[in-house]
């Protein structure tokens, strides 16, 4: 765990981390800059996940995120590399209506934020054993949805297979 | 815990911001995973700091990684179609499914 003095200090390098990158991603005319950036902000979260006292997803997060998601992301550009190379244009003619709605928004939530005080903050900490509980919780309370999600991901696959083979193969 | 709210926030409107303007389809995506990781900052801050008697909320956070890699997988899969039959993925030249 990290001091409680040092905090502070890494809390901000991270979200710095995140709110910088997480804004390339969406602003740069690269669309495979663009997916680094997103590597380097899902990184970043999962520290933010490590404050948070929440490692097991912290961990999940980088095997998945980093490791899986992103390097799907890569190959899905490289595959449709004629578009990336090409200097095209990649935003559409909604940037300004769109930087109003997301303003509205964050500052909006921001406020709701910051006005509110209903939050009864618990006193006692979470469980000390992070991946037992997890472990426990999964095959105890949350059996069904975990068995759920199983058949979700091989739905996936499957349906991902269909969709990209060629035809007549 | 309002630092983390807040940054929550303001990647959720990143991500709103980035799905509203791209125009490739494969930038859409990748906003959407932003705003996924936002609600998954929510839910944990809300775990460590409000509803400490359970890893309810982490567990919850776990769900909603394993549903948005199986979106991606499904997703870029679709990508990778129509790239196929159109030559391009931007989001405003299909038009196919508009009735």
């Amino acid at each position: 765990m990290v001091e409680a003095a040092d905090t502070g200090v890494v809390f901000w390098l991270l979200a710095a981390a995140v709110l910088i990158s997480g804004f390339l991603v969406v602003s740069l005319k690269n669309i495979f800059h663009c997916a680094i950036f997103l590597v380097i902000c899902l990184t970043a979260v999962a520290g933010i996940f490590l404050l948070l006292d929440a490692e097991f997803l912290a961990a999940a997060q980088v095997l998945i995120y980093v490791g899986a998601v992103s390097i799907l992301m890569i190959f899905a550009i490289m595959l449709t590399s004629r578009l990336a190379a090409h200097n095209v244009i990649q935003t559409n003619r909604h940037a300004i209506i769109a930087f109003f709605i997301s303003m509205v928004f964050g500052l909006g939530a921001i406020a709701l934020i910051a006005g509110t005080h209903i939050w009864r903050l618990a006193i006692e900490t979470l469980p000390a054993d992070n991946i037992a509980t997890i472990g426990k919780l999964l095959m105890t309370e949350f059996m069904l949805p975990f068995e759920v999600v199983s058949v979700l991901l091989l739905a996936a696959m499957i349906g991902a297979i269909v969709l990209a083979r060629k035809e007549g193969s | 815990m309002v630092n983390y709210l807040a940054l929550a926030a303001i990647l959720f409107a990143i991500g709103l911001f980035g799905v509203i303007t791209r125009r490739n389809t494969i930038g859409i995506l990748m906003s959407l995973e932003l705003m996924f990781n936002a609600v998954n900052i929510n839910f944990v801050t809300f775990n460590k700091f409000v509803a400490t008697d359970s890893l309810v909320g982490q567990l919850f956070a776990i769900f909603i990684v394993v549903v948005a890699a199986a979106e991606a997988v499904v997703g870029l899969a679709l990508v990778i179609l129509v790239y196929r039959n159109w030559r391009g993925i931007d989001s405003d030249k299909y038009s196919i499914m508009k009735w």
